[in-house]
């Protein structure tokens, strides 16, 4: 086999594949939510874009907090929003523009910054392998006892607050007639 | 494995999109859907910190503080809806350059 002359890049390893095909996932649902007309497909590309970054979490073998996000976004934020579009049809099928009259400057300033923040990342050596997860089990059960002895007062004001948001939506959103 | 700068490059994008979406859209649920796409790019940091952090067996709170965004997120979204859905019900519309009577 003859020498070439300057090294091919590495191959990309399966995980990376997989990665970066979740990553076109939700790069194509972001970029939905931002430009689509019809808010509805808006809403869509925002399931596209929970799903990837679910996908994103199992392949950083973060596995519970994955299912969270299919079971909490996907299953419960996507169909709130789903609800809240229907509910309030008007501006769904805009005859107006659905950008407002500083959208120009606000695309121009989001761009920059990716630019910017892609730039500096790849910059900067980050490490490239974390060290390796020998027991997922484990972790699971290490999330359940850190909630219920050093994060305990965070948990339980959490769920108080949860209780009173959801006790204030009800009332913010019944008919008082 | 995947390098951690592609973890913070997407959700990179991510936030920016989310931002754009926040800034430049006109209607008050497309601004909420921006708002949880900066949310998740702020949790994909989290994991990708922790998974590529010191110790990712024994130091979870970076799993543990995205729990805690992801929650703290359904209880936004919950009560911002609400919001929306109430004023929709009291001025018939939810774009927000039409939303201007507290403006002095």
């Amino acid at each position: 086999m003859p020498e070439l002359p300057f090294p091919l890049p590495p191959l990309p390893t399966v995980a990376q594949v997989i990665f970066i095909l979740i990553a076109v996932l939700a790069v194509v649902g972001s970029l939905m939510v931002v430009l689509a007309r019809n808010l509805f497909h808006s809403a869509l590309g925002l399931v596209a874009a929970f799903f990837g970054a679910a996908g994103v979490y199992i392949v950083a073998e973060a596995e519970f907090i994955g299912v969270s996000q299919v079971l909490v976004y996907v299953g419960a934020i996507s169909t709130l929003i789903t609800f809240a579009i229907m509910l309030t049809r008007g501006m769904m099928f805009g005859a107006t523009s659905p950008r407002n009259r500083q959208s120009g400057t606000a695309a121009i300033i989001t761009v920059l910054a990716f630019i910017v923040l892609a730039a500096l990342l790849r910059a900067i050596p980050w490490p490239q392998v974390g060290e390796p997860i020998t027991d997922g089990q484990a972790i699971i059960a290490g999330l359940g006892y850190a909630f219920v002895n050093q994060y305990v007062v965070p948990f339980l004001l959490l769920a108080m607050l949860l209780l009173v948001a959801l006790a204030g939506a009800i009332m913010l959103a019944r008919d008082r007639k | 494995m995947v390098p951690l700068s592609w973890f913070l490059i997407l959700s990179a994008f991510m936030f920016s999109s989310g931002l754009f979406a926040a800034l430049g859209r006109r209607n008050a649920i497309a601004v909420l859907m921006g708002i949880e796409l900066m949310l998740n790019a702020a949790n994909i940091n989290l994991v990708a910190f922790w998974r590529y952090g010191v110790a990712p067996m024994q130091n979870l709170d970076g799993q543990i503080f995205a729990l805690f965004v992801i929650a703290v997120a359904a209880a936004e979204v919950a009560v911002g809806l609400a919001l929306i859905i109430s004023v929709y019900r009291n001025r018939r519309t939810v774009n927000l350059d039409d939303l201007d009577i507290l403006k002095g």
